[in-house]
């Protein structure tokens, strides 16, 4: 077993987007019930630095796999597309429209502090972005890399915009 | 006639022995170490069948260090070198406190430049809150020592779970300056977790909230087939029972329109207002009477409704964090199975009905809140000190409960690792040099949510050295944080391009360097001298000893994972270990260790892959078997 292969062959499951959720989370519950430090502390020290090592790994790893849109990149990445989000900005003029008056909403609510509205925003966003998810799934199992990374920009975007919704509501609540 | 057993020679005679271990919860008011015996977690009380230790410590003019209750009954009489409460104090600087005015102590200057930690100036010299928190430590190992009658494998001692790095190790610090061997630092709540899930055989989703003397956490845990996973933490590191009392505290300066108090006289009424409120807990009003050195005499009643009115923004204050720890946890208070009460300031009538409004549902008070966090890390330590039973296949998965950066250009904040990361986690990050040639960088790490350094907490500078001079822009410094299962962060540093490491200097913004800790150390020793010297050597020995017995039980398992030049060189260092561990030179052992630990590093490694594979064969076969 090799600690630096990828994040599907360590948890020996399938390289593809879609995924059982339940059984990555007890593949990762195993595993950390495995290597886990707690499980080592009693060992010499040099299996409890293994045991960290492991164990930040099955962490890491199961991030990856866990939220969709890492997945996603993760699994472009390993094909070897580069899904350029630093230098890519570009986006369909439709869907820039639909952001800036979400933005605007948004900007709205918090000025006013407005937390119904917020909330609504927030739904709305969330309504969306799982829209967005059954898209990408499409455009990766269907072997469509470029308008899935069209789609991993979009929503790092709208996810971007979900946490800024997040933030301006704990500052409201506090 | 019974007959004796005796052991084949080379062999210990009990192979499973029992290792002693213990739980301690360091508390802001009252301390407790708890064990686990006969497969029970027990609270060890003192000769007198106190559970309890007051955290407070006394450093008398007359040399002597009184702890605990001896300690308590003091408070009034000697303030400035009575310290209660020193666990605000871990990893903080004196800008950071509250009501420092009303505090009688005598703080101590630091030339630091963000301030460091805070000192206090006793009869007895400088005290580190490290040092206070140490005797405290000192005080309940005697304690446990003496009821196990024994040499103790490790401690698991607890810490709030909003506890910060500086905090963290602030208390690790402590425990190593009394002499213990820390098996884990554990976050309280998930303390409260282990104890409370293991009694109910608990499923679902839980919130821990924990209102403890000056600390406040709130915990959401998922717990699946013995998994203890931390979902998220939020809290506040500086509000507890003791703000309740200060407010008391001030009402009755108020009512009473007294004139500036000397130190004794706001002990005394300090005490007064902490009785008042935990008699409000089963009654309607409370008398406060006193007699102040001044002749003036206190007579007030605090009714529940006033006391409630004057403490309702605490209780509310409670609510942000919980909030917020929800909400990254996603999930909506109706979605919580259970809410389990920690902490002595829970019993407040106010709390309970605040939580039960706030989560729809009647909190769980079944176990004492005062002990139940010192039973969950008696648990824990039982496990980590290698007594496992049937049914302790437990595991827990906890988290950091605020975000670690690094400061970029600007003065801004680049996070590295996200609050309510499951640990251990790592990350690395790359930087460039900014000049020709440059061959030095300077990090700022700090931790919190904050978008500004300013507004986050410092934990420490490092200066990396030894970078090879390179054109500006060429050099890649990969910069790479490692936070263990303590919660404690490491940082390291290696040059991308040439593989050089780069040598790094830490200085820690509000905790003791290593060096300071060594003097601390030594000063320990040089005190006792040679019986300090005996212990010291006592516990390396322990330790190699430890050491040895796990290579040998890893060969027995394992011995086919090597070769036999790979086999020959790990019996060549044990054999060196055991031949050094009988004699008294400390460093001759230390180095025998270092050997083995780094001859057996490959075979830890195979062994773990060997783990791992087994763990998804498992699964698979399982899972096969179900179709």
């Amino acid at each position: 077993m090799d600690f630096n292969q990828d994040c599907f062959a360590l948890f020996g499951l399938p390289r593809r987007q879609e995924l059982d959720t339940l059984r990555l989370e007890a593949l990762y519950r195993d595993l950390q019930a495995r290597v886990h430090p707690d499980k080592h502390a009693h060992l010499s020290p040099a299996e409890q630095r293994q045991a960290m090592q492991w164990a930040t790994r099955v962490n890491e790893a199961y991030l990856t796999l866990k939220d969709p849109l890492r997945r996603a990149r993760y699994l472009l990445e390993l094909a070897g597309h580069d899904v350029r989000l630093e230098t890519n900005t570009a986006m369909p003029a439709a869907f820039l429209m639909a952001q800036m008056e979400l933005r605007e909403a948004v900007a709205a609510a918090k000025a006013g502090r407005d937390i119904d509205a917020l909330d609504a925003l927030q739904r709305r966003l969330e309504k969306e972005i799982r829209a967005e998810h059954a898209s990408l799934q499409a455009a990766l199992e269907g072997g469509d890399p470029a308008r899935a990374g069209e789609l991993v920009r979009q929503l790092m975007f709208q996810e971007k915009l979900l946490h800024e919704i997040g933030d301006a509501l704990e500052v409201l609540e506090t | 006639m019974a007959l004796l057993q005796i052991s084949e020679p080379g062999q210990s005679a009990a192979p499973h022995e029992h290792r002693l271990a213990i739980g301690i919860d360091l508390g802001t008011t009252n301390s407790l170490v708890a064990t686990v015996r006969s497969g029970m977690a027990v609270v060890l009380n003192d000769e007198l069948g106190r559970p309890l230790l007051p955290s407070v410590v006394r450093y008398a003019s007359d040399g002597k260090i009184e702890v605990g209750y001896a300690a308590q009954t003091q408070l009034a009489a000697d303030p400035r070198n009575t310290i209660v409460s020193v666990k605000r104090f871990m990893g903080r600087g004196l800008k950071d406190l509250e009501h420092v005015d009303s505090m009688p102590y005598d703080f101590a200057v630091n030339g630091n430049e963000a301030g460091g930690m805070v000192k206090l100036r006793t009869a007895q010299g400088i005290k580190s809150p490290v040092e206070v928190s140490a005797d405290i430590l000192r005080g309940l190992r005697a304690r446990a020592e003496l009821a196990l009658g024994g040499q103790l494998t490790g401690a698991v001692i607890t810490v709030p779970a909003y506890f910060d790095d500086a905090q963290r190790q602030a208390t690790k610090d402590a425990a190593r300056l009394a002499g213990l061997n820390v098996l884990r630092l554990l976050n309280e709540p998930t303390a409260a977790a282990i104890a409370y899930g293991l009694d109910n055989a608990a499923e679902g989703i839980y919130a821990v909230y924990d209102l403890g003397g000056g600390t406040f956490d709130i915990s959401i845990l998922k717990l699946t087939k013995g998994v203890f996973q931390v979902l998220a933490t939020g809290g506040d590191s500086a509000l507890g029972g003791d703000d309740f009392d200060h407010r008391v505290f001030c009402w009755i300066l108020e009512q009473a329109r007294l004139k500036p108090l000397s130190h004794e006289d706001a002990r005394l009424l300090q005490v007064r207002a902490r009785e008042a409120k935990e008699y409000l807990t089963a009654h309607g009003e409370a008398p406060i009477a006193a007699r102040l050195s001044t002749g003036e005499f206190v007579d007030l009643r605090l009714t529940t409704g006033i006391f409630n009115e004057i403490t309702h923004t605490l209780v509310r204050k409670t609510l942000g964090p919980t909030r917020k720890a929800l909400r990254d946890a996603r999930l909506s208070p109706d979605e919580i199975t259970g809410v389990v009460m920690v902490g002595g300031a829970t019993r407040m009538p106010a709390i309970q009905k605040a939580v039960e409004d706030f989560f729809g549902c009647e909190p769980l008070n079944n176990l004492d809140p005062d002990k139940v966090v010192a039973l969950g890390a008696a648990t824990q330590a039982n496990l980590l000190a290698g007594n496992r039973a049937a049914g302790d296949d437990w595991l827990l998965l906890d988290v950091i409960p605020l975000s670690l950066g690094l400061e970029t250009m600007g003065g801004l904040v680049e996070k590295l690792i996200p609050r309510n990361s499951t640990i251990p986690v790592a990350r690395a990050q790359d930087f460039t040099t900014f000049k020709d040639g440059q061959t030095a960088m300077a990090l700022h790490v700090v931790q919190g949510e904050r978008e500004l350094v300013s507004d986050c907490r410092s934990l420490a500078r490092f200066e990396l050295r030894g970078i090879p001079p390179m054109v500006a822009g060429a050099a890649r410094i990969r910069v790479a944080f490692q936070v263990d299962a303590d919660g404690l962060l490491a940082v390291s540093a290696r040059e991308q391009t040439t593989g050089h490491e780069a040598h790094i200097e830490v200085k820690p913004s509000y905790g003791l360097s290593d060096d300071e800790i060594a003097a601390m150390l030594k000063a320990g020793y040089t005190h006792a001298s040679d019986d300090a010297f005996r212990r010291a050597l006592r516990e390396v020995q322990v330790e190699a000893q430890r050491l040895v017995e796990a290579v040998q039980s890893a060969l027995r398992e394992d011995a086919h994972l090597l070769s036999m030049l790979e086999r020959a060189h790990i019996d060549n260092c044990l054999a060196r270990l055991q031949s050094v561990l009988v004699g008294d030179d400390r460093r001759a052992i230390e180095a025998a260790m270092d050997a083995l630990s780094k001859g057996t590093a490959e075979f830890a490694a195979r062994r773990m892959n060997q783990s791992v594979r087994r763990a998804l064969a498992g699964k698979r076969i399982e899972e096969m078997d179900r179709l």
